[in-house]
């Protein structure tokens, strides 16, 4: 008789840490070809329209890495904080926040022409988010606040703001009251990258910040200091490490990135602030970042594959009649594999062949 | 005029508190096991989506709250699966269940969005709601407003007068000298994270169900992320929760009924409406500030994973 027994590895493995990410996208197309089948649908069809169709042109490309690119920002801010255990998960408030700041740049210097106002709303969008994060950030370090709970209910505040802001004192007088701000002039758009594509200056941004990114982590003496935060917290302290500039870092770090993610999706786009601007973004980019092993490289192909997902729920209630919020289970779907097939890093599956009990 | 807004204000602040309660007080069980589920949010998403769906067929409130359960059990089974058997990190698999929940209960209840539920009758008690003042708010409710008080009451039965409380709160203070004095640890955790989950499963039918009769994407609105908030707040008390569930709908309500009131003040509603969630906020604030009272309180396990060498 065979019985399976997990045993710890005496290492972790780095081989599975790779491959454990493909394996969950792996179990995530199998599943969603299940789900399609349960729907009635054709699985093949749904598989096409989900995972082909989207990239089939170069115009689909372009849509895609448009849509990676908050993925990406906001990830990789994240995966800064989490390796140092640091769980901020109000990115989409971040995210919100950071819009509407680089907005009210967009506004304030309607008049002005030339590169500086984009400027003055990268900065202000950065700053912004990085404002949202601060709040967290000093209630964990003064009153020992979580800063799981606190983050999150800022992503609601952020959300009302919005709302108060397309509707009050922001909103487009010649927008037949519908809350939406003015549309922003010309100098306070991204320039595109392609003629004839949507994708412009902001994922040449996100590229920078992740490379930026993978310096910090994988080469800065402070990135080391975070890593050793995040995977063993009493060394960290022993060797003295400040626990609270590791928070403060943590969570500014994606506050900035998760504020410009904001910033490029209302100067890119959208070209305006209305109140849908947070659109799960910043929720989604928790799974890019897990998805992504928390390294700059792993969350650029996340953000990928987390960008096709949604635009293949997008395809799929186009034709396939089936509401886009299917990207949303898949996205689920991805995230729980991970988690699962990650137990093969520190353990493994040891198959005996074992005696039975009548055999003994 | 103001006896009767009193109490209309005292009944919806307790149906207001009363979801909170019940994923607050199934939540606490489940971290007094030791183990962290941030997963309510989605487990109350599902539940109210199923209880929508049972109600709309059915036409029985009370199988959906059935069904409520039952969908949250089966979504904390998903979460104990990832952390308790695979060992996965329980704050990554809460967050990865509150998103995958919020998700896939959009997906189901696409087709109930414009459906509404007949109200749900309100069970009246003889006499106590005769009593002047607060008889009609306590005693003239939704039974699952009576539901939560006998919770509360099991609950605190449970963890402090019963063998199995015992043995639930030393698998949470220490798994290992639980497991070494012959207690299934897994086992034991497996149940309470169930029981977590089909509370908040209730919680999320009592909101598509009795509180507002129909379903919208999003509606749990943080009500889940609330009640994790209102365990830390209670310091892992039973009582407390109740308290702080009730203050919770009481700030909840007063805004609604200022909101409503046509008072013209100088705020904007969104502010008003921003309150719960900053009132979150600083009762967080509040509690966490003095460190030793958390740390005497919150199981000495809770959220780290415990794999029995045997």
């Amino acid at each position: 008789m065979l019985s399976f027994k997990l045993e710890t590895r005496p290492e972790a493995s780095q081989l599975m840490s790779y491959l454990s990410p493909l394996i969950a996208v792996l179990l995530t197309v199998l599943g969603g070809l299940l789900v399609f089948s349960a729907l009635g649908k054709d699985p093949i069809e749904g598989f096409q329209v989900f995972f082909l169709n989207p990239v089939r042109d170069w115009y689909g490309v372009s849509e895609l890495l448009l849509k990676a690119t908050p993925l990406m920002l906001c990830a990789v801010g994240l995966a800064i904080g989490f390796r140092a255990n640091v769980w901020n998960i109000g990115a989409e408030g971040q995210f919100i926040v950071g819009a509407c700041a680089a907005t009210g740049a967009a506004l304030l210097l309607e008049d002005v022409s030339g590169p500086q106002v984009l400027l003055a709303m990268v900065v202000a969008g950065a700053l912004g988010g990085a404002a949202w994060a601060a709040i967290p950030a000093f209630l964990r370090t003064h009153f020992n606040a979580n800063e799981i709970l606190v983050s999150l209910m800022l992503v609601y505040v952020a959300q009302l703001l919005v709302s108060w802001l397309v509707f009050g004192p922001w909103i487009d007088p010649e927008g037949f009251n519908f809350p939406q701000s003015k549309m922003f002039s010309d100098s306070a758009l991204l320039p595109m990258l392609v003629e004839g594509t949507r994708l412009n200056l902001a994922f040449v941004i996100a590229l920078g910040v992740l490379a930026i990114g993978y310096v910090f982590m994988q080469k800065s003496f402070l990135g080391f200091k975070m890593r050793v935060a995040g995977e063993a917290a009493d060394a960290a302290r022993y060797a003295g490490f400040s626990a609270k500039l590791m928070i403060w870092i943590g969570l500014l770090a994606g506050g900035v990135c998760a504020g410009l993610a904001g910033m490029g999706e209302v100067a890119g786009p959208m070209g305006q602030l209305t109140d849908k601007v947070g659109s799960g973004y910043g929720f989604a980019a928790i799974i890019v970042a897990f998805v992504g092993r928390l390294n700059p490289i792993g969350i650029f192909f996340a953000s990928l594959l987390m960008a096709l997902l949604f635009i293949g729920g997008e395809q799929a209630q186009q034709y396939m009649s089936l509401p886009s919020s299917i990207s949303k289970v898949f996205q689920g779907m991805l995230l729980f594999f991970l988690l699962g097939s990650d137990l093969f890093i520190n353990y493994r599956l040891r198959v005996r062949r074992t005696l039975t009990k009548a055999g003994a | 005029m103001e006896q009767s807004l009193f109490s209309a204000i005292l009944f919806a602040t307790l149906v207001a508190g009363t979801p909170l309660i019940i994923v607050a007080l199934g939540e606490l069980i489940t971290e007094k096991a030791g183990v962290l589920n941030l997963g309510a949010e989605g487990t109350m998403a599902m539940g109210a989506v199923a209880g929508f769906a049972a109600t709309h067929y059915s036409g029985n409130p009370y199988l959906g709250v059935l069904a409520g359960m039952a969908a949250g059990a089966l979504m904390s089974l998903l979460f104990g699966l990832l952390t308790l058997t695979f060992m996965a990190n329980q704050v990554a698999s809460g967050l990865a269940l509150a998103i995958f929940g919020v998700g896939l209960s959009a997906f189901i209840g696409k087709p109930y969005e414009s459906l509404t539920l007949q109200a749900v009758p309100a069970w009246r008690i003889p006499l106590l709601a005769d009593i002047p003042y607060i008889g009609s708010a306590l005693f003239n409710q939704q039974s699952l407003v009576y539901f939560s008080w006998a919770l509360l009451a099991g609950v605190i039965w449970f963890l402090y007068k019963s063998r199995a409380g015992l043995i639930l709160r030393a698998v949470g203070e220490s798994p290992a000298s639980a497991h070494s004095i012959g207690y299934p640890v897994i086992r034991i955790r497996y149940l309470a994270t169930l029981f977590g989950g089909a509370m908040a499963g209730i919680g999320g039918a009592f909101l598509s169900v009795f509180y507002t009769p129909l379903w919208v994407e999003g509606m749990v609105s943080g009500r889940g992320w609330i009640a994790l908030a209102l365990v830390v707040f209670a310091t892992w008390r039973p009582l407390r929760v109740m308290v702080g569930a009730y203050l919770f709908g009481g700030v909840m309500i007063t805004q609604l009924f200022v909101q409503g009131s046509g008072l013209n003040l100088e705020v904007p509603s969104q502010l008003l409406s921003a309150l719960p969630y900053l009132a979150t906020i600083l009762v967080l604030v509040l509690i966490s500030r003095n460190q030793q009272t958390i740390r005497l309180n919150s199981p000495q396990s809770l959220g780290q994973p415990y794999r029995p060498d045997a």
